[in-house]
């Protein structure tokens, strides 16, 4: 009998906890939501590699401060972020202030969560038009970039030497390929780039499509199995290791800080590892198939600010974006993050205090944005056939024609 | 023998002993409903654990999948109801064949060999040999690693430029292989790693199965004159039956649903060659940056209905087992 009253007793004990647990779980995630006088607001960026102590992590802070109110900050995994803000935003949570990686924009935007900068009442008229463009649907903007990378073809200059290579004689395709063979002759290895079967592989195949003067429009044209066939000779040849259909971008560097390879296609980001590479590097433009430089993708993040359904946080929000994108703070911003500030006046600022980033300022100014050019949500189908029509071609799978051809069928298809 | 098994007629006393009590009426019926609800406040934490975390995640997979959610319902809640698109656009995909075919290989392939090396290792313990115990510990390493160590770790050694296995092919004079790099190996190679992978587990189960089986039988046995290959035959494998049962479809599911790895190692590359459903659900649902919601989760649903098939099938046979 008594046993039984205990029992009862430590079931009831089990069961309120439980409910309060809820309870409590349910009373969180509410107040997070409709914390409008409370002055905390929430930021997110994909730079998970900064702390707090860091100069980053130091500056949201202070513009947080600044503005008068107290900024939380978390950093996510790039790849997570876009699928994080959807769910937060279904939520009725999504953060103040949110840092995206630019062609995540669109889709943001696309499924009605992102504010137009003209609504927030900021002021874009010095930033680059190509930079923003990654931001801008149907001639509306909707982020502040923080900065820009792009890509370029890193060099090592023993390697070139030894196999009486003169960088500046690569002007076009035909030369850059040969330039490959002689580094191959010499006994050494021809260039590494990632052609992973993730959003990274469309990114570093976008220079030579666009290079070959082919439009994301219509993957399968001559101009863009040209591109593809290019990338395939390299792998078939052996100028090109196999394992780039596995690389990211960051195995891909580590290929070329071994030192055995010759070019290395890879971004702004990695200047401070090639001044620790241990050899002699130097940057060259990626040239395009008929000669000039290719027009290269621009990589890096927009400020964004989410919808809000107290539009009175917008005001607070507003500071944060100016402050954080102000000359100002873009110079110690972009300094850290290795990016191409995106206006002129800062671009020439991180020239004189760095004269190496001057043909990364060159390359980002003839940079065009993934989504731009109307293609918008677009991109994203398009980009995923486009990696897989890479991987199956430098996999032997199928030829570069017939890839192509299928991914353009699939994509045409949504 | 099974989990099943067992607490079968564990439950009938205690039954039994609530009806003991019946013995004077009023007291007795108000002590029943008093234990009735004791009953059911014990019952309750698991009701609203399994309604939490089992029956509204399914439900929402199963909503997902059957309506038609842009990036903007999705956000907004007010996809439409699609009816069976999502699944018959799924089931159109190219893709879709593909990915079921090396799904099944996948699966089929990394059991027998899960199983069949699981065995041997379980009756070569079964000995008690000196170390056996030590070395039963070493095989177990591969199942407390993280999948992310031992899957990169693989991923590195089957690299095609600098890979430790294809340097060993080197050295007797073997040419290398594109481990992951190829449509033709790449599925090959994620099933050697998981084989290894699985096999800790097919392992201790098969062993403590082993424990269950009398010595006084493999003695007759001996006395008998039985042969090992015989002993083995028509003692271990028979008794072992329905521990053998249990660790297949165990096996089964874990195996189905097997997506680290896989994702770790080749992405589902090179091009589709070795993807599966569930790595094919995640890449429509989160590996491009406009996710497609719906697909994914009915590519997942299918996922599910599978493994319940065999769920079921399991379960049939056992019943013809115990019959």
């Amino acid at each position: 009998m008594r046993s039984t009253r205990r029992t009862l007793l430590a079931a009831c004990v089990a069961v309120g906890t439980l409910a309060s647990l809820t309870a409590c779980g349910g009373g969180g995630s509410g107040s997070s939501g409709s914390s409008g006088k409370s002055a905390t607001y929430t930021f997110w960026d994909p730079y998970p590699q900064f702390d707090a102590s860091s100069d980053w992590g130091k500056r949201v802070a202070q513009c947080g401060t600044e503005a008068g109110v107290k900024l939380k900050r978390t950093g996510y995994d790039t790849t997570d972020l876009g699928n994080k803000a959807l769910l937060a935003a279904q939520q009725g949570n999504a953060p103040d202030v949110m840092l995206v990686d630019n062609p995540v924009v669109s889709t943001l935007v696309e499924a009605g969560i992102l504010t137009k900068t003209s609504e927030l009442g900021l002021d874009t008229s010095s930033i680059q038009k190509n930079i923003i463009g990654a931001g801008t649907l149907d001639g509306t903007s909707y982020g502040v970039p923080i900065g820009a990378n792009t890509l370029a073809l890193y060099y090592n200059k023993e390697v070139l030497s030894a196999a009486g290579v003169d960088p500046a004689s690569i002007k076009d395709w035909a030369s850059l390929t040969g330039a490959l063979k002689k580094v191959k002759a010499a006994g050494k290895k021809g260039i590494t780039f990632s052609a992973i079967g993730t959003e990274e592989g469309s990114f570093q195949f976008l220079p030579w499509f666009w290079g070959a003067g082919a439009d994301l429009t219509e993957l399968n044209s001559a101009k863009g199995v040209a591109a593809l066939s290019l990338w395939k000779q390299w792998v078939d040849e052996g100028y090109a290791p196999k394992d780039v259909l596995q690389n990211t971008q960051t195995t891909s560097w580590q290929e070329f800080a071994t030192g055995d390879y010759a070019f290395g296609e890879n971004g702004t980001w990695q200047l401070g590892n090639a001044e620790k590479a241990g050899f002699e590097y130097g940057i060259i433009n990626i040239p395009a198939r008929n000669g000039g430089s290719a027009p290269v993708p621009t990589g890096g993040e927009f400020v964004t600010v989410p919808v809000q359904q107290d539009t009175s946080r917008y005001e607070v929000s507003k500071k944060i974006v100016t402050c954080l994108t102000s000359d100002k703070n873009l110079l110690p911003t972009d300094t850290t993050l290795m990016y191409v500030a995106p206006t002129t006046a800062v671009q020439k600022e991180q020239v004189k205090a760095n004269p190496k980033l001057k043909p990364w300022v060159e390359a980002v100014a003839s940079a065009r944005g993934r989504t731009s050019g109307g293609l918008g949500t677009k991109y994203p189908t398009i980009s995923q056939q486009m990696w897989t029509a890479v991987q199956a071609a430098l996999s032997g799978g199928k030829s570069p024609q017939a890839a192509l051809d299928e991914a353009q069928t699939a994509a045409g298809k949504g | 023998m099974t989990i099943a098994r067992v607490d079968r007629p564990k439950r009938s006393p205690a039954v039994s002993g609530t009806g003991t009590a019946d013995r004077r009426d009023a007291p007795s019926r108000r002590r029943r409903r008093r234990s009735q609800l004791t009953a059911l406040a014990f019952v309750a934490p698991l009701v609203a654990y399994l309604a939490a975390f089992y029956v509204y995640p399914l439900y929402r997979n199963l909503d997902l999948s059957l309506r038609n959610y842009t990036v903007r319902s999705f956000v907004a809640g007010d996809a439409p109801f699609s009816g069976w698109d999502n699944f018959s656009q799924v089931l159109n995909d190219p893709t879709f064949g593909p990915a079921l075919r090396n799904t099944m290989v996948f699966t089929f392939v990394s059991i027998a060999f899960q199983y069949a090396a699981g065995l041997a290792l379980a009756v070569f313990f079964n000995r008690h040999f000196r170390l056996a115990a030590t070395l039963r510990a070493l095989f177990l390493i591969p199942w407390l690693l993280p999948l992310i160590v031992s899957a990169s770790t693989w991923s590195w050694m089957l690299n095609s430029e600098s890979g430790v296995v294809n340097y060993a092919l080197h050295v007797f004079g073997v040419s290398p292989v594109d481990w992951l790099t190829s449509p033709h190996w790449a599925l090959t190679s994620v099933i050697i790693a998981n084989i290894w992978i699985g096999i800790p587990f097919n392992l201790v189960i098969l062993y403590s199965g082993l424990q269950n089986i009398p010595a006084e039988l493999y003695e007759a046995a001996a006395l008998d004159g039985a042969s090992g290959w015989q002993q083995f035959r028509r003692i271990t494998f028979p008794l072992l039956r329905p521990v053998s049962a249990i660790t297949l479809l165990l096996g089964l599911v874990y195996t189905l649903k097997v997506f680290d790895l896989i994702w770790i190692m080749t992405k589902g590359g090179p091009g589709d060659s070795s993807s599966t459903l569930a790595t094919w659900s995640y890449q429509l649902g989160f590996g491009t940056l406009l996710p497609k919601f719906g697909p994914g989760a009915a590519v997942g649903n299918i996922l599910i209905l599978i493994a319940l098939v065999f769920g079921l099938l399991y379960i049939r046979v056992q019943r013809r087992q115990e019959a």
